[in-house]
């Protein structure tokens, strides 16, 4: 009458699905706002994006001859196209969101064998194969234009810009570049960073409540990490990731700054700007592609943060949290081998190697 | 972690404070499963009606089976022993009443099995006479080793669940210089509360089975730990202990598994237990209160272990109750007298939620570690498919043994079992598989892979014993054949000789 099952008879209240709609959920907020400030085409691009990644999905999980359904309703693939929306610029024409996804989804992670299965983080991927691919596209900013506002495009204007590539004349003189790009083009002009920033007249308060030129999403920090820290209280994510990304940017930056202020960029400033926290809280929390124990977990998010920071200071791309996620990314297997929790009642296994080598 | 003896010797009086307390207000496992101990915890401990038969296996515990020392037609009294143990690790069984014995014959096991076990099912006389009993008026003038005689006489077996025959676990703390008893009265898992009414209705016999347990393996204190889940019990035992100060009561944090060994070790002492040691290693035996009742009683009384609370509960049925039931009594009865079902009974356990059994059915008897009978709806137990991994490693922060689960199910699953690394030191609790958000029947897999792994043991070791038996076998004959061939050489030789002395004879 029964069909025999294994201990333990009793589960959480917990499911993939239930995680990946909790982190979607935290994203709304800050999408939202985004799309009130950057008006409809960043709307336009944000569902073409999540809408090509839900129709990869569908066709990958087709060929495979998988039923399609409960994997879409696990609300993975929606989230890996909200992600790569939200770090793209929000007037990017059409083809950009649906190639990213599709890349994301079909190669990224249905190529490895679906979820769970990836080693690199999808959306950054895609938006790593984009910068490369499409440099024009993906670094040109706008000035926001917020819906409802004198600037607004209107609906047909913004079908036109984001499906026929048709820019309205009159926004021409609006474009401008972000805060990290702006600081970068100005040092190799021998500019030092506190005139880049002055020159650049972005304030601390249009950084932290996202009134600014940025991708989609990236710019609302405060609603972002707002979602973040819900997660954390939620316990769909750790403390560990976001803190030790945070902490491997700031570190370095404030040593740095403290030492040369005039070559380096103060702390507030990193952790403001180019979707650090978008990426701190959301991107490199991805559990698929992250480590597996606390103590790995803050090896990662700190490499993830250091690399950003070297990026950003060092390297030729002015937004580097893309490329950090994947490098590190392809440090998971190592770091999960190396870092271990010590099981209880063993030695620590310090100790216990040289025996084992010697024997 | 492996202090020497001396070191240990020199704590034996530290009290349980500094890190101790600390580790114990900040464990970094477990889980927290909905407790669902009431409505069974505010109920007192009934007694049930003697039943119609009692069906009574002779393994209840971990280690041989009994031996049947009973004839069918025999009549039996109540505490007369029927199953006698047999070898080091094993357990007496008593009869639960008097009565007649009507058959010794398979019975299906209280086992998700059901396989058959040998069991010897008694028909109730119904006037319950005892059998004469050895009583002891006061315990403590009694030796370590005779305590440790009538322990194991009346068939204490752990009654935590482990049922580990208690008698072998006290001459091995005798052994092994114990210093500390570790009471559970933590009871972790959810739905049971036969611990919480014992310790609230019984505390006083529950202290002097610790007093008479610290008297037989020499220890010097008792640490009871009891989950702040359970205040009542917390204090009933405060009262009972008051007069005696080397019985200390700590309330701990409601968390699973609290209740396992080592875990509860390591919270109270700051002691971790060797991988490949047992709890006397660190000076340390760990006792249920269940198991400690069931020692006093038979010290002092001379009862045999023939009954034992059960706590009775599920939303299939009527009403959860903790009933004290005879070992033999089918869960039905069990499960009548607290109401019958009132939903349809989708999974019937025996023990806890956690790490219980499931029962094939409503006939499977009360045996000695029964601490629960579960009759579950559909809406308590988990529907949901497994999904692949995501990796989120909520497994790995909710092992007690801080092991990998996800990592270890992905080498089991391609059949990699010696690569799942701390298997050996898996405890089964289910927590892993609890948290999993893919519902990946994790603990599933190692209780598999464990299981496999002996086996392969198993069979290597018989595969071995053939090669030396076939070796064997071979050097017999060839030294079989070299003698044949010796003795033919020497016979060929003496006829030889013969002839030739006949030819000579002929000659001559």
């Amino acid at each position: 009458m029964m069909h025999p099952s294994h201990a333990p008879h009793a589960h959480a209240a917990t499911s993939v699905s239930r995680v990946m709609w909790l982190v979607i959920a935290a994203l709304v907020p800050a999408t939202l706002f985004s799309i009130w400030l950057n008006g409809w085409p960043a709307l336009l691009l944000w569902l073409v994006t999540v809408g090509s990644a839900v129709i990869a999905e569908f066709f990958c999980l087709r060929f495979a001859q998988r039923p399609a359904a409960p994997v879409l309703a696990d609300g993975s693939a929606v989230l890996t196209g909200w992600l790569l929306a939200l770090s793209l610029p929000a007037w990017a024409p059409w083809w950009i969101g649906a190639l990213g996804s599709v890349f994301a989804v079909v190669v990224v992670k249905q190529a490895f064998g679906g979820l769970g299965q990836n080693l690199f983080n999808p959306a950054m991927m895609a938006r790593a194969m984009l910068l490369i691919a499409f440099p024009v596209e993906l670094t040109t900013w706008m000035q926001p234009a917020p819906l409802f506002s004198a600037d607004a495009l209107s609906l047909s204007q913004s079908f036109a810009l984001t499906f026929l590539g048709q820019m309205p004349s009159s926004f021409d003189a609006l474009s401008g570049a972000t805060t990290l790009g702006h600081i970068k083009t100005e040092l190799t002009r021998e500019i030092s960073v506190t005139q880049a920033l002055a020159g650049h007249g972005q304030s601390m308060s249009a950084s932290l409540f996202g009134l600014h030129g940025g991708s989609l999403g990236e710019t609302a920090v405060l609603l972002l990490a707002a979602g973040g820290v819900a997660l954390i209280v939620l316990r769909v994510i750790t403390w560990h990731i976001p803190l030790a990304v945070l902490a491997g940017v700031a570190l370095p930056a404030l040593l740095l700054h403290a030492h040369d202020p005039a070559r380096y960029l103060d702390a507030t400033t990193h952790l403001l700007s180019g979707g650090l926290v978008l990426g701190a809280f959301f991107i490199a929390t991805d559990p698929v592609t992250s480590p597996g124990t606390p103590r790995g977990q803050l090896v990662f998010g700190f490499g993830v943060g250091l690399l950003t920071w070297l990026i950003r200071t060092y390297g030729g791309y002015p937004e580097a949290i893309a490329f950090a996620v994947i490098l590190m990314n392809a440090l998971v297997p190592v770091i999960d081998r190396y870092v271990r929790p010590r099981i209880y009642g063993h030695e620590k296994q310090r100790r216990a190697k040289p025996a084992k080598g010697g024997a | 972690m492996q202090p020497d003896p001396s070191a240990q010797n020199a704590s034996a009086f530290r009290p349980p404070l500094g890190v101790a307390l600390l580790k114990r207000f900040m464990p970094r496992w477990g889980v927290h499963p909905e407790s669902r101990k009431q409505p069974s915890s505010a109920q007192g401990i009934e007694s049930l009606p003697l039943p119609a038969m009692l069906h009574i296996p002779l393994l209840q515990h971990s280690g041989a089976a009994a031996k049947p020392v009973v004839s069918v037609g025999q009549h039996v009294l109540k505490g007369e022993l029927i199953g006698a143990r047999q070898g080091n690790i094993s357990a007496p069984v008593h009869a639960p009443t008097s009565g007649t014995i009507v058959a010794i014959s398979d019975y299906p096991a209280p086992h998700p099995s059901g396989l058959a076990v040998l069991t010897i099912s008694l028909q109730p006389d119904g006037e319950e006479r005892w059998t004469e009993c050895t009583t002891a008026d006061d315990p403590f003038s009694l030796t370590p080793a005779e305590i440790a005689e009538r322990v194991a006489a009346a068939g204490v077996v752990g009654l935590g669940g482990a049922t580990f025959p208690s008698s072998v676990k006290m001459l091995l703390g005798q052994r092994s210089k114990v210093h500390t008893l570790l009471v559970n009265g933590s009871e972790c898992e959810p739905y049971l509360s036969c611990d919480d009414r014992l310790m609230r209705e019984r505390a006083a016999q529950i202290v002097e089975g610790i007093r008479i347990v610290l008297h037989a393996v020499g220890a010097s204190r008792a640490l009871c730990g009891i989950e702040n889940n359970k205040p009542a019990a917390i204090e009933a035992m405060r009262q009972a202990a008051t007069a005696f100060p080397q019985i200390e009561i700590h309330a701990l944090p409601t968390l699973y598994p609290m209740g396992s060994d080592r875990q509860l070790i390591h919270v109270l002492t700051g002691q971790e237990v060797p991988s490949d040691g047992r709890s006397a290693d660190v000076g340390v035996l760990v006792h249920n209160v269940g198991t400690l009742y069931a020692i006093q009683q038979a010290v002092r009384f001379g009862r045999p272990l023939i009954s034992r609370v059960v706590t009775v509960a599920g939303g299939a049925l009527g009403k959860a109750r903790n009933l004290e039931a005879l070992i033999g009594t089918p869960a039905r009865l069990l499960v009548e007298h607290c109401g019958g079902l009132r939903e349809p009974l989708v999974r019937l356990l025996m023990g806890g939620p956690m790490m219980g059994m499931q029962l094939p059915s409503l006939d499977a008897p009360v045996i000695k570690g029964c601490s629960g009978i579960l009759a579950l709806a559909a809406n308590e137990i988990p529907q949901e498919q497994p999904s692949p991994c995501i990796r989120c490693g909520q497994c790995v922060t909710a092992c007690p043994m801080s092991l990998m689960p996800f990592e270890m199910s992905a080498h089991i699953r391609i059949g990699e079992l010696d690569a799942a690394q701390g298997l050996k030191d898996c405890i089964s609790c289910g927590s892993c598989s609890y948290v999993c958000p893919a519902h990946i029947p994790l603990s599933h897999y190692f209780d598999y892979a464990k299981g496999e792994l002996t086996a392969r043991e198993r069979g290597k070791l018989r595969q071995e014993s053939i090669r030396q038996l076939t070796g064997a076998r071979k050097e017999r004959l060839e030294a079989e054949a070299r003698e044949k061939a010796e003795a033919a050489a020497r016979r060929k030789a003496e006829r030889e000789r013969a002839k030739a002395a006949t030819a000579q004879g002929k000659s001559a």
